[in-house]
Parts: structure tokens; sequence; C-alpha cells
């Protein structure tokens, strides 16, 4: 089965189901309150979206410049820096490394881009325990499953059955207070974050001017994650570059902003290497791990260049449509919504994840709430146009064909009209059988009739009457 | 060639071709400014972000009123002594057995006089012993005005682990730490330490939160349920 039709069965499903349309309904509905509250607190919102455009639009076009004082920054602070062309050469870095420390257990906070290297699994494999820290990340793999959201993971679970899962996984009794589940949490983690070898986490910027990975959360777990281990591991896409340490003065209320509707994130914290000489406690080592899979071709495509502006707030999936109808587990990719849709088809090809670009209503309202100004419909357009020029469908390219003959050909066009609507009501009968040629669009929806009298007849006919009527 | 050099060589190559400006999508036609790049000014961002006031006075009413918000404890106190009875009164009301804290002009002699047991953190120390305190008590950088938010290192406030290990955190500031935005407070940072940052910079801003489960506020996920500042 293709990934589109994949992506079509999950789609009926969701789409259909009620309850999942309520759970969503509700938590986006408060989300978009606490954002537009806190965008309102700002003195012009559109000049702090077109600052931080200009401003990651500098540090992707000079890309190579700027990777390379983040680097050299870091190693001269004593921070290991590894570079991965893709996604196994990722995966065996940070495993050569775990082996090397003899490291049986370790603690995750948050990473989109551990996510998309499938690390996990790959450590899991290597026989090692790998605990994920973040309350809602703890859920989704618990229930086996991958974030339903890059900012929410668990947004699609109700506390009953996060109580549930609990009490079968966790062994906790039941309970449906949102404060003693968190506490569950809680009391299983901590124990965790004391005997844990390894520590891993992702990065939110890399700052080139000061050699630093900034880490937005709420939970404080990363800051556990990069406190307790002796070996920190942060795994950053080569796109998380910013130029300049006062940068994250706005890019940080803007993220806070558009993630959760938040003046700033419980806690963003800069670090700027492994446990320095004199200092109290924090990892003996720090790795480093850049991370390409594909984002230099995304880079190399000048049109869709700023998708690589994303700062992963979350921002377009929560006011999408299709987003808010289909569910963040339909799409199959790490990144969903908009930005997935635009991003996917570069990370995993555009033939087989081209589907993602019509799954959209090209509404714009993405490119309205992108606090970094990426033109997402139109990449999406872009996709389209992409995918037909890569490979054309044949198929419709003749339909395309015949109905461009009779259109320039108006006695053809008035015969065929006539004919068909002659014969409609038979055609109308058949539109709900599952071998009709244009059941996708017959299945949920009639087709209109077709009025007696064309519009030019009627035109012609009408009763004349003064122009001042 | 290294994974390194094929990398940068990847992103050399990519970046031969042009990229739109921000906010003009019409492709082709737009060419890169080049050299001519606009380069933003430290303080730029003041511009467009929510307003902060001019006086110590609007930004101390600005920070009390978002720690409110974040369910922060906040006093502005008249001395250290003032501090101190409030500390003590703590310590009392919350029972505490044992605080964490670490060397500094003001944990010092303020912690010295608690009526409870007080883990001094020095390099080496007992990270389960840490864990079971009662509260953290630290001392800090800055306090950001504009969002309610305790800018400290692991320099300024004994190690990584101090402020989100134990289930309070306390943090002692001098009134003329009260910064008013984050600009300041960056710039602050680099007017205090030179080239030569500490290895974790931290931005508190609130206790610990998460909302993972139906978007409910809960405090307290992994580090501090409470957070309390006294400035002074």
């Amino acid at each position: 089965m293709s990934f589109a039709s994949e992506f079509m069965d999950r789609a009926r499903v969701v789409a259909s189901n009620l309850r999942h349309r309520q759970i969503i309904r509700t938590a986006l509905g408060n989300y978009e309150m606490a954002r537009d509250r806190r965008k309102a607190t700002y003195q012009d919102w559109q000049g702090a979206r077109q600052l931080a455009a200009e401003t990651k639009w500098e540090a992707i076009n000079h890309l190579d410049h700027y990777l390379l004082d983040f680097s050299n920054r870091l190693e001269a602070r004593g921070t290991k820096v590894h570079w991965a062309s893709n996604a196994s050469q990722a995966r065996d870095i940070i495993l050569s490394i775990v082996q090397q420390k003899q490291a049986r257990s370790v603690i995750k906070s948050k990473a989109m881009t551990a996510e998309e290297i499938h690390l996990n699994e790959a450590l899991e494999k290597a026989g090692l325990k790998v605990v994920e820290s973040d309350l809602g990340e703890l859920i989704v793999q618990l229930r086996r499953e991958t974030p339903y959201h890059i900012v929410f993971p668990s947004m699609h679970l109700t506390r009953e059955e996060i109580s549930a899962l609990f009490e079968k996984e966790l062994g906790s009794a039941p309970t449906l207070d949102p404060e003693e589940l968190t506490m569950i949490a809680r009391r299983v983690l901590r124990g965790k974050y004391l005997t844990a070898d390894i520590g891993i986490t992702g990065g939110n910027f890399a700052v080139a001017e000061t050699g630093m990975v900034s880490i937005t959360e709420n939970e404080g777990n990363a800051r556990l994650t990069a406190a307790l281990p002796k070996t920190m591991i942060t795994l950053l896409g080569i796109e998380k570059i910013i130029p300049r340490l006062d940068d994250l003065a706005l890019f940080l209320p803007m993220l806070a902003t558009m993630g959760a509707g938040q003046a700033l994130t419980g806690y963003n914290t800069l670090y700027g290497g492994p446990r320095q000489p004199g200092e109290l406690d924090g990892p003996e080592e720090w790795h480093v791990v850049l991370l390409d899979n594909h984002r230099t071709e995304l880079l190399a495509d000048g049109e869709q260049r700023d998708a690589l502006h994303c700062i992963r707030c979350g921002a377009c999936l929560n006011v999408c449509p299709i987003f808010r109808n289909v569910g963040g587990h339909t799409y199959g990719t790490t990144y969903s919504g908009p930005i997935g849709s635009v991003i996917t088809p570069h990370l995993r090809g555009l033939q087989d994840w081209k589907h993602l670009s019509g799954a959209s209503s090209l509404c714009g309202a993405c490119t309205e709430t992108c606090p970094v100004k990426i033109d997402l419909h139109h990449h999406l357009l872009q996709n389209r146009r992409n995918a037909a020029q890569e490979r054309p469908d044949n198929l419709e390219e003749a339909a395309f064909g015949v109905f461009g003959w009779f259109t320039r050909r108006p006695a053809a066009w008035k015969t065929v009209r006539s004919i068909l609507q002659k014969i409609q009501p038979l055609t109308r009968r058949f539109q709900k059988k599952p071998w009709h040629p244009a059941k996708p669009w017959t299945q949920t929806r009639d087709l209109p009739v077709l009025p007696s009298e064309s519009f030019r007849d009627w035109w012609k006919n009408r009763p004349k009457t003064s122009k001042h009527d | 060639m290294t994974e390194k050099g094929q990398i940068l060589n990847r992103i050399r190559q990519a970046l031969k071709t042009n990229a739109p400006h921000p906010g003009h999508h019409a492709p082709a036609q737009v060419k890169n400014p080049g050299g001519s790049h606009h380069t933003p000014s430290p303080g730029e961002p003041r511009n467009w972000l929510p307003k902060v006031g001019e006086s110590v006075e609007e930004h101390r009413t600005l920070f009390a009123r978002n720690a409110a918000e974040l369910k922060a404890d906040f006093h502005w106190l008249d001395s250290l002594e003032d501090a101190r009875k409030l500390l003590n009164d703590m310590a009392s009301r919350e029972v505490w057995q044992k605080v964490a804290t670490h060397a500094g002009e003001c944990t010092s002699p303020l912690c010295s006089t608690l009526p409870c047991k007080v883990l001094t953190l020095s390099p080496g120390y007992d990270r389960n012993e840490l864990e079971s305190c009662n509260a953290g008590i630290s001392e800090c950088d800055f306090l950001v005005a504009q969002t309610g938010t305790v800018a400290l290192t692991n320099q300024s406030a004994g190690g990584r682990a101090l402020s989100v290990l134990p289930p309070h955190h306390i943090v002692l500031a001098r009134k003329h730490q009260l910064l008013p935005d984050l600009p300041a407070a960056f710039a602050g940072l680099r007017k205090k330490y030179g080239d030569n940052f500490p290895s974790m910079i931290s931005l508190i801003t609130g206790p610990s939160r998460t909302g993972d489960i139906e978007r409910i506020l809960v405090l307290g996920a992994h580090g501090p349920k409470k957070l309390t500042i006294l400035a002074f």
C-alpha cells in the first residue's frame, strides 16, 4: 500500500471521529485564546515577525560560516562536535559514544530530530533502556506511539486514557486528576535522572557567536537531563543556527507566544560546554551531533529554502484546517501539519510524499501565522508543480486535453452538453457505485444537476429590459 | 574528505542559488541583497516586544504582575534582615528538615541562621542528598521584568542541579539586579562574564509546569513545584 492511500485511509477514520474532533477543538481553542492574548501585548507583532524572518534568513543563507563559528567555539571549551550526513551516521555516532561509555540507561528530553532518525529504536536494539522524560513524550512512549504533535505530543489523549495507561505500564492507582497523574510520572522519573548514564537532548537554537545550544522547555526535564548524567549528547539539525546571542531576546518570546501562548517558556537554558574547571556539577563530556539528513537538499532549493527557518513552534499545525480534521498521526511523518507537508517530500522523497501537498485547502492560515514568515502554502503549490513536472500524470493530461479541445469548439461543446443533459438521470443512478470512475469525488458529494437551459441560451432568450431596471 | 567537509561543501554548493528575501514570495525576480543585508542591533527587538516602562517602580510592578500570573511568589523587601525573617518563617511553616544552598554573599549570611540543616554544595556533592532536600536556595544574575524571569548561571546559582532538583526553589536577589527586558539581560550577562560565560545560563520563568494532560496546567512537572523570589 502506498503512503498516499495509507494517509487517505487514516484520514477517513479520524475525520469522522467526533470524540477526536472534540478533544482537538477544546485544546486548540484554548491555545488560540492564550496565543492571541499574548500577541496583543507586543508593540508590533508584524515587526517582530519581519525581524525574526530576516535574522533566520541571514543565518540560513550564510550557514557554512555560522556553523563553523558555532562548532569552533564549542570545541574551544571542550565539547566534542560530530557531523552526520544522514540518519544512520547520526545513530552510529551516538551508539558508539554510548557503547564506549558502557552505558546501560539513557534519559532523554524531547527532541524531534531523535524521532526523525529513529534513535530510540536503535538504542533499544543495542540493549539500552531509554526513558523519555518529557511528560507528553513519556505518555506516547508508553503507548508505543509517535508524538501526535511536535509541541504537544499527547494532545490526542484524555486523562482517562492516560490513567489507564499508567495503571497498566507503571502500576499506579487510577486517578482522573491531572496533577496526580503528573506526580506519578514525576516519581517514576526522579530515580531515572539520578541513575542514568547518558542524557540525550535536542536543541531549539544554536548560537554561532558564543557557541551555545539553547533548549526551551516547561517541565525542567531537560535541565535535569543536562545536569545529572555523566555524559550528555545533543542532537541538532544544522538549520538551528542563529547568528548572535542577542537574537534570543526576540526568538525566545516569539517561540513561547506561538508555541503555547506564554510570555516565555518555563526554562530557556543555554549550554556552552561540559562542566568547566571550577564548576560545581554537570556532565564530564558533552557531544553535539550536527545532522544534515537532506537539509542541504532543501537548502539547494532557493524557492523553498525558507522552510529551514522553521523554529518548530507548531503554530502552523494548530491553525491548519487539515491538521485539525485528520490529526497528527494520519500524516505518518515525523513533522506533521503544513511544515511537515512542505519538508517531508524533501526529507523522504517527493513522489512518495507529494500527496501531503494536496492535503491543503491553500487557505494560507499557516503562512499568516508563521512567526518566521515561511511561505508555507505557496511551497505546497510548488511541491505539487515539481511532482507533476518530475512525473507527469498522462491520464490527467489527456483528460484536460480532451476538455480543452471541446471548450475551443462551441458546436461540439453544445452537442456534448445536450447529450450529457439527456443521459444524466441514468448516470446519476450510478454515481455512488464502487466502480464509478469519479468515485473519490462522488462518494461524499452529489453531482450537481445540469440545468435544462445553458447560460448562453438563457442569455440569448432573456426578456429584454431597459438599462436602468 | 571528512563528514564535516562534505556537509560544508554541500552547503556552499547549495548557497550558490539565491533565495528570495523574507516577505517577498515571487522567487526568480528577487535577488539576494548580498552584503547590504541588514544586521539588527542588539536592542532592536525592543521596538516590537511588549512595553516595559521606564522607571524601576514600573519594572517592579510588571515583575510582580508576571510572577503572580506564573504562580511564583515574589517579595520586594526592605533589607536583608527582612529576607532573613521571611526565610525563617517559611522554614517553620513548611517544616524544612534540610535545605541546599551554595556559598555566596547573600546565601551564606541568610542560610547560616536557618532553623534546619543546611547542605552547602561543593564539588563532588551527593546528588541523592540534594534530591532529599526540602528546598534549594540560590542567588541569581538578574530578574527580568518583561517576562517575570529569573536569569541565573551555574556559576551564580550553585551549579546545574540546585535550582531544579529540590521541590522548592528560593531565589535571592538584590534590588539592583532587576532589569527591564531580555535585551538588557543579555547585555548584562555579557558585561558580567565577558567572553568567559559559565557553561549554563538558565532563564527560569515560573515554577516547573506542564500542560501535557488535556492542556491543563500542573505545577511541578519535574523541577520545583514552588518558586519564591526575594528581592532586597
